[in-house]
Order: structure tokens, then C-alpha cells, then sequence
């Protein structure tokens, strides 16, 4: 019997839909799990997306021949029933469930469990097949409650206060800065500030209805105001990574600077980037819950596509679910 | 124990100097003292277990781990190769603790907890190590780990550890440090005689802390007329610090240790003497009458002997160079200017003329530009380089910078090719940052060199993600690649070795650069670096 998606060089290729899922290179029908640039790219002849997934992918990549989907909304490709369903990773990050002569693969994307404010919850999809991703497919990676870090992230502005210290958390544009945001809604009695490149994802986001916390643009405070007259101090700053060691921390006196990922849990990896503080928040399922769910779709066979696969395919194999591995060319981005 | 992971926390997380000062002065001044001076001696490098003391194995710790939290031993080496810190694979693995036990102090946990049980059954230690890992927190967990596995290292030096010390009882950072040197016990009375204010009979029977040398980039021309300088050569033995004191000698590494009874010749000389004096210097294997000293190998020979016999005295003769004079006759010399102190040591040992006890000689050129010439004949003197040392300044303690510099000689260079890499430790524990490099011989590539430093962290990653793809084999956490990229290492020498497969070893090899323009077949040939060999 024949793979119902398989490895092509352009990406993973659904042969009876005739579709790719999240392509690396120009394709003629494209369906996308989520935003993220690894996952969504440009040149595709035509976008199917999630409904809640087009605001960012219209920020993304432009106007575009969009096809929009409610979740669990049935459509159909060549010979495939296909349908999105909510993947908890970002928001409008879908899994796509792949129905041929009766068989049923689900393509994961990127996806976690933990409850998130900012995306739908995810769906548990029965499949045959399950294509997973495995970005933390260690046990080492466990993650803390996204409150409780939200919390600790509080205690960390007000101890850089009490230092005259700026502090300045970097985190990805797309999904964790607005997750960190929501997550902050209980704690934080002053406004966010955000360089430039988290505020055009936090007003998707807000647009969208997504309720985050108070924030300010740090552009808008350079001058004379309070804030920059005291070099931010006291203050909590969102940027991206790429932020990190650049011409733009001028402004901030005296600053902290710390991670919000998934990879934070390893110490090496906040040294190596020279991160005073990391904060594990993570939009991936950690090794716990990859295994919960692989359990919960009740799959026969599992195929990981990025990520620390050789743990998961071996520990898989070992309690007798087949699995095995297909190199994408996915990031490991968290 | 949460007032100390408390601590190892804030030490691990600052890169400032002066906030881990911080820390430490606050925590020496607010724990119990029984406490304080465990984490004095575990920051100072000291384990609480040994081959004499067991309470756990690296192996032990393993599999109690991967019992304990239901991970088969395959995946915990998994997790270890991503890791690279065994404590804190293990305290990630083991699930938190759904109450936290109550909270013990550090003292409690190694007097009454670990060290009861060492050398026990396997049962009864396993039962302590797995019962102190369910009731601890994350972070305390890891701390507890670091304490069975070793070292600390957080990232903190013994200087920082006696600074912190000194600003807090006010007894002077030379004290301080020379009452820590040798081997001490964690008990509150040593911490007490340690921040005394007075001077205690003990203070007269320890060596003093050395003084050491920074290394001197670029031109010296920028320290000044030369004038102000004294010329010695760098010697490549061991550093050491001769002690007569009522007539009685002993023999202090820089490693801290005592050497007594393993070089009997230059004890001999001391006890010759007719005053009592602590000499700074050189230990160097070194036949009477030659011009040269021996090759490093031949000191290496010695000190592993702990009473060398005749024919060991005789093929391996060594000498101590003296530098520098710290003690006469019960005075503490340091605080005198290093011209002045040099010509006591002169005149002390020109009263009593000894091969085996002499000074080491000044060099003396008119100019800088003439000092730099005489450095290019180091390599055929058998020495370093040049030892440059401010003629005004006092003897100091530890390595600080601007008065003592170590000039030395540009190293040798070959290029070769990349063959194994491995993860690295610490802050590059995710990356691959341990290479082995190969040369030619013939048609073949033979490993002569492990290097882990000279990358930038943009060229490590680089690298890293280089050579994920072009992996040939993987065993374990090291990965053969394909034998395509070039580097120029440099190194201090070439020895010949029975031990090396290559039939040489090589001193000190790090990167210095990574060739792009070189293809591999125009690496270098081992017969190259064999020409090089002492």
C-alpha cells in the first residue's frame, strides 16, 4: 500500500490529494499547518489555511490565493477528505487530518498541550498514521506551568527595579512574545514595551480578539519621557533574539537580558547565548506530552519529522508502536 | 541546602564579577558557619567524596537515576550527550517532588546524611541518594548532584571566593590566601583562624601564594623604557616555592601540593643554606655543565617518582632556578620592590655556590628591538620566551595584571584536517566544540592533536552545523566527518611519544585559524611535525 504523504524533494506530498504540506520549495497547491517562516513560505500557487491562521499569514507573506477553513471543516483534494484541527502551537496552527479510501494520517505540525490564551486548545485526532514532530523528544525537556513562569517573570522586572536594570526578555515574534503577553495579564500592574518587530505580531494578534497585556511601542518612548529618561530602568522590554547584541540595546542603560524558551531548560544553552536569566516557556510539546499524545491518537505508526528523533523512534519502537524517521527541513526554532 | 543552591544559582546566572562578589559576601555573612566553610571548601575545588571515601559512582548515580524516574539506560545517555553535565542530566530526569522535604543546611546534609553512609552497601547508599532526590526541589536537586559528582564549577575563582572573604572580615586577601593554601578540613575552628584578624602561630609554616604572570600581546615597547624592566627567560618546568624555615625544608607546587622527598638534590641545597628563606622559582631536569636544560619529558620522568633512586638522580638531574626571594631570615620580603628583592637572592646565594640551587640569570638588552631579537633564539635555548617583571613592584598574589608579564615566543604552526568532534561541556554542551585533527602520512590521516578552543562562537556554530551533515560515523557522543576542512593549530612544542600512536605529542595545541582556502590534500605531513620533535 502507498504512504499517503510521503518525502518529496519539495516537501511532504500527499500523492492522492494532490497537495504538499507546508512545502520548502514553489508548489502548485499548498496546505499550512501555521505562520512560521520554516513552515510558510512564499511561491505557492495556492494557500489552504486555518481561519484563524490567514491574519498572520496575510502579515507574512502578503496577498496570496487563500482557501480559509473552520477547523474540523471537511474539504476536498483529488481524492483525499482533508480537515484542520486546532495543533495548541500558535495561533491558527492546525494539524492536518488526511482521510484516503478510509485510511486516516494526521500531519502534526509544530503542536504542545499546555494551555495556551493566545490559540485554541489542541485536538486529539484518531489516526492510523501520525507524522510528529519531536523538536524536544527528551525526557529531560518537561515543562513548568506557563503561569508560574509568567510569575517568575514579574519577580525578575522587579528585581532588575531594584538594580536600576532594564529588563529585556527576548522571544520569538510570532507566537511566544503574545503567549508570554496573555500569560502576564494577571501579574503585570505597567505596561510591556516591545520593539518593533513584536508589535506588528501583537497587533495581529490583537485584532484577532486575543486579549494581552498592556503594552507600549519603545520607539514611542525614546525622548523625553519617563521611561527612556531613566534608560527603562525597571522596566520589561520584549524583543526578538535577533535583537540580542545589536545597535538597538543602546538606548537601554543599564539592562538584563533574558530567553523565554523551550531551550532554556539546559543551562549551557542560556550561557552559550550569554543570557542572564532563561525562562522555560515552550510552544512544542515536551517529552511527556509527545508520548501522551502520540498514545491518544491511537496510531499504529508514527513518522517524526524534526527535531531530537532518534530517542523518540527508539523508545517508540521499543513499546511496540512503528516508527521512523523523515528529514524535513523544519527548524528547531522555539 | 536552599541557602546554598540559592547561592550556586546567582553565581551560575551572573557574568558581573562584582555582583557574584556580592553574593558570596552576603552568604558567608548570613550562613551558620558550620555551613559557610563547606561551601568555602567546595568552591575552592574540594569534593566531599573520593576513591576513600564512596558514596556514589558516576555508574551508580546512572542507573539509581534511571530507576528512579523510569528512563531505560540508553535514553539517559542520550540525554547526557545533549546535557554535558551529568549532575544536572540527572536532576532534569528524576520527577519533582510533590511536597518538598524540609529544609536541611548544607553541613546537615554532608555530616549527617552523605558521609555517614560512605563506603556502605550499594543499598543503603542508594537508599539516601534517591530519598534526598525525591524530597528536593529542581535547583536543589542539581546542587545535591554536584556534590556527589565533584567539582562545582560555577564559574568562580579562589581569588574571587578570598576576595569576597576579606571585604567581609577585613583580615587582608594575602592572609586569607595563604591560610587556605595546602590541605585543610571544613570545620567551623578553621573558618574562625582563617578570618582572624591576628596573626596565629600557623600563619609561619605555609607557603606564600604565587605570584603569576599575565600574557603579553602585541609590542612591550608600550610598558615603557626598558630600563624599568628585569629579563628572564621563561623556563618550561615546574614552578615552585622552596621553604627553610627553623632549618627545616620543605617543597610547594604551584598545584598547591607538597613535593618533599622527590627532589632530594635541591633539599639538599636548601638545607645547606645558613639562613632560613622561602625562594620562588623553577624546577628544571638539567645535567651540570650543559648549556640547555633537559626537554620537559625529562622532568616528567622525576616527578612522577616519589623517591627516585641513584640512576634516576644521575640521568635526571634537577635544579631549582630561583626568581625571587619572599622570606629572609622570618621577614617577609614581598612588599620590597622586585630589584631589591633580587639583589638579596644574589647575594644569599652567592655566599654558597650549588648547580642545583642558583639564580636564574638576568638578561640584560640595551632596547627593546634588542630584546626582541634575543627572544627569536628561545627555541633553541630551550626556553619560552621571555619573563619580564617591573624592577619597582611588590611580589603579589595570583594573576594579576601589569607587573609581571610572559612574553613568549610566537608557537609553532602546522595545518590539519579536521576527523572526530565531540559535544563539548558546560555552556557548549549542545554544540560539538572537542576536535581531533589529523595529518598525512602518505595516503593515510593520522590523529596527532585534541584541540577545544580558538573559534569564535559564530565559527563554532559554524562549524557545528557543518558537520551534523557531512557526519561519517557516530559512536557514542563523537562523530567522525568527512576528512574535508583545514585548520592552522598552533602549539609550544613537539615531543617525541612512545604512548601517541602518531609517535609524537604535542604541547598546548589550539586553533588559530580556519583555513577555507585549503583543501585537505594540502594539509600538512606528519613527517613535518616529526622534524620538529626534542
Amino acid at each position: 500500500m502507498r504512504d499517503i504523504v510521503q518525502l518529496r524533494p519539495e516537501g511532504l506530498y500527499c500523492p492522492a490529494g494532490g497537495f504538499h504540506i507546508d512545502p520548502w520549495q514553489p508548489v502548485e497547491v499548498a496546505v499550512l499547518t501555521h505562520g512560521h517562516g520554516d513552515h510558510a513560505r512564499s511561491g505557492m500557487g495556492r494557500y489552504h489555511t486555518s481561519a484563524e491562521g490567514l491574519p498572520i499569514l496575510q502579515w507574512r507573506l502578503g496577498d496570496q490565493d487563500y482557501r480559509v477553513h473552520a477547523y474540523g471543516e471537511v474539504f476536498t483534494l483529488g481524492n483525499a477528505r482533508v480537515s484542520l484541527h486546532p495543533a495548541g502551537h500558535v495561533l491558527g496552527s492546525a494539524q492536518v487530518r488526511i482521510e484516503v479510501d478510509g485510511e486516516v494520517w494526521v500531519v502534526s505540525g509544530d503542536y504542545k498541550r499546555q494551555p495556551d490564551p493566545t490559540c485554541s486548545l489542541f485536538e486529539v485526532v484518531p489516526c492510523d498514521t501520525f507524522i510528529t514532530e519531536a523538536t524536544f523528544g527528551l525526557p529531560i525537556y518537561r515543562w513548568p506551568s506557563a503561569s508560574d513562569v509568567a510569575r517568575d517573570i514579574v519577580q525578575w522586572r522587579d528585581h532588575c527595579a531594584a538594580r536600576g536594570e532594564a529588563a529585556i526578555l527576548y522571544c520569538y515574534a510570532l507566537g511566544k512574545a503574545q503567549r508570554v503577553l496573555a500569560e502576564l495579564i494577571p501579574f503585570a500592574d505597567r505596561p510591556v514595551y516591545l520593539h518593533g518587530a513584536i508589535a506588528a505580531g501583537v497587533d495581529v494578534y490583537r485584532k484577532a480578539g486575543v486579549p494581552l497585556a498592556d503594552t507600549r511601542l519603545v520607539i514611542d518612548a525614546d525622548g523625553p519621557t519617563a521611561a527612556s529618561g531613566t534608560g527603562f530602568a525597571g522596566e520589561l522590554i520584549l524583543a526578538p533574539p535577533s535583537a540580542a547584541g545589536s545597535a538597538w540595546l543602546r538606548r537601554f542603560r543599564k539592562a538584563q537580558h533574558g530567553f523565554a524558551s523551550g531551550w532554556m531548560r539546559l543551562r549551557g544553552n542560556r550561557r552559550r547565548r550569554n543570557m542572564d536569566r532563561g525562562f522555560v516557556v515552550s510552544d512544542h510539546a515536551d517529552w511527556p506530552d509527545l508520548l501522551r499524545t502520540i498514545r491518544d491518537t491511537g496510531a499504529k505508526r508514527v513518522v517524526a519529522t524534526h527535531g531530537d528523533t532518534d530517542a523518540l523512534v527508539r523508545t517508540l519502537n521499543e513499546s511496540g508502536i512503528a516508527a521512523e524517521t523523515l528529514v524535513t527541513q523544519y527548524g528547531e526554532d522555539d | 541546602m536552599k541557602r546554598f543552591a540559592a547561592l550556586y544559582q546567582e553565581l551560575d546566572r551572573s557574568t558581573a564579577t562584582l555582583d557574584k562578589r556580592a553574593a558570596l559576601v552576603a552568604y558567608f555573612r548570613d550562613a551558620p558557619p558550620r555551613d559557610a566553610v563547606w561551601a568555602l571548601y567546595l568552591l575552592a575545588g574540594g569534593k566531599i567524596t573520593s576513591t576513600r571515601k564512596k558514596i556514589a559512582g558516576v555508574g551508580e548515580l546512572r542507573a539509581w537515576a534511571a530507576d528512579a524516574s523510569g528512563t531505560a539506560p540508553w535514553l539517559l545517555d542520550a540525554c547526557y550527550d545533549q546535557v554535558g553535565d551529568l549532575a544536572e542530566t540527572l536532576a532534569l530526569l528524576v520527577p519533582d517532588p510533590t511536597v518538598a522535604a524540609p529544609d536541611r543546611g548544607l553541613a546537615d546534609w554532608i555530616e549527617e546524611i552523605l558521609l555517614p553512609v560512605a563506603n556502605r552497601d550499594e543499598l543503603e547508599r542508594r537508599e539516601v541518594v534517591v530519598s534526598a532526590w525525591l524530597g528536593l526541589p529542581y535547583a536543589e536537586r542539581l546542587v545535591f548532584n554536584k556534590l556527589l559528582t565533584g567539582a562545582l564549577r560555577v564559574g568562580v575563582s579562589q581569588r574571587m571566593v578570598q576576595q569576597a572573604l576579606a571585604e567581609m572580615s577585613g583580615v587582608p586577601i594575602a592572609r586569607i590566601a595563604q591560610r587556605m593554601l595546602g590541605a585543610w578540613s571544613p570545620s567551623p575552628a578553621f573558618l574562625r583562624d582563617l578570618l582572624s584578624a591576628e596573626e596565629l602561630p600557623g600563619d609561619r609554616q605555609q607557603p606564600y601564594p604565587f605570584f603569576l604572570a599575565s600574557p603579553l600581546e602585541g609590542d612591550p615597547a608600550v610598558l615603557g623604557p626598558i630600563g624599568e624592566w628585569l629579563l628572564e627567560w621563561k623556563w618550561d618546568g615546574i614552578r615552585a616555592q622552596l621553604i627553610r624555615r627553623r632549618g627545616e625544608v620543605s617543597l610547594w607546587s604551584r598545584g598547591e601540593e607538597r613535593l618533599d622527598g622527590r627532589f632530594p638534590e635541591v633539599e639538599a641545597a636548601a638545607a645547606a643554606l645558613d639562613v632560613d628563606c622561602v625562594i620562588d622559582g623553577e624546577l628544571l631536569a638539567w645535567q651540570d655543565g650543559n648549556t640547555d636544560p633537559m626537554p620537559f619529558s625529562a622532568l616528567q620522568t622525576r616527578i612522577q617518582r616519589l623517591k627516585p633512586g641513584p640512576k634516576w638522580l644521575a640521568e635526571f638531574p634537577v635544579q631549582l632556578l630561583a626568581y625571587d626571594l619572599l622570606e629572609l631570615e622570618g621577614a617577609d620580603l614581598r612588599e620590597l620592590p622586585q630589584a631589591e628583592r633580587r639583589e638579596q637572592l644574589e647575594a644569599l646565594l652567592r655566599r654558597h655556590p650549588d648547580p642545583r640551587l642558583r639564580v636564574s640569570p638576568a638578561v640584560a638588552p640595551a632596547t627593546w628591538d634588542e630584546a626582541h631579537a634575543l627572544r627569536g633564539e628561545s627555541r633553541e635555548r630551550g626556553v619560552e620566551g621571555f619573563m619580564l617583571k617591573r624592577r619597582s613592584a611588590p611580589y603579589q598574589s595570583g594573576r594579576r595584571r601589569g607587573d609581571w608579564w610572559k612574553w613568549k615566543i610566537d608557537p609553532l604552526t602546522i595545518d590539519a584536517v579536521l576527523l572526530y568532534a565531540q559535544s563539548g561541556h558546560g555552556r557548549r554542551s549542545t554544540l560539538y566544540t572537542d576536535y581531533t585533527f589529523g595529518l598525512w602520512d602518505g595516503d593515510a590521516l593520522v590523529p596527532i592533536a585534541k584541540a577545544y578552543s580558538g573559534l569564535d562562537d559564530k565559527e563554532i556554530l559554524e562549524l557545528d552545523r557543518w558537520l551534523r551533515a557531512h557526519t561519517r560515523e557516530r559512536f557514542g557522543a563523537v562523530r567522525s566527518v568527512e576528512p574535508v576542512q583545514v585548520f592552522e593549530l598552533g602549539f609550544e612544542g613537539v615531543n617525541i611519544s612512545k604512548r601517541h600512536k602518531s609517535g609524537i605529542a604535542v604541547r598546548f595545541p589550539r586553533i588559530l585559524r580556519w583555513r577555507h582556502d585549503k583543501p585537505a590534500n594540502q594539509a600538512d605531513q606528519l613527517d613535518t611535525l616529526k622534524a620538529l620533535a626534542r
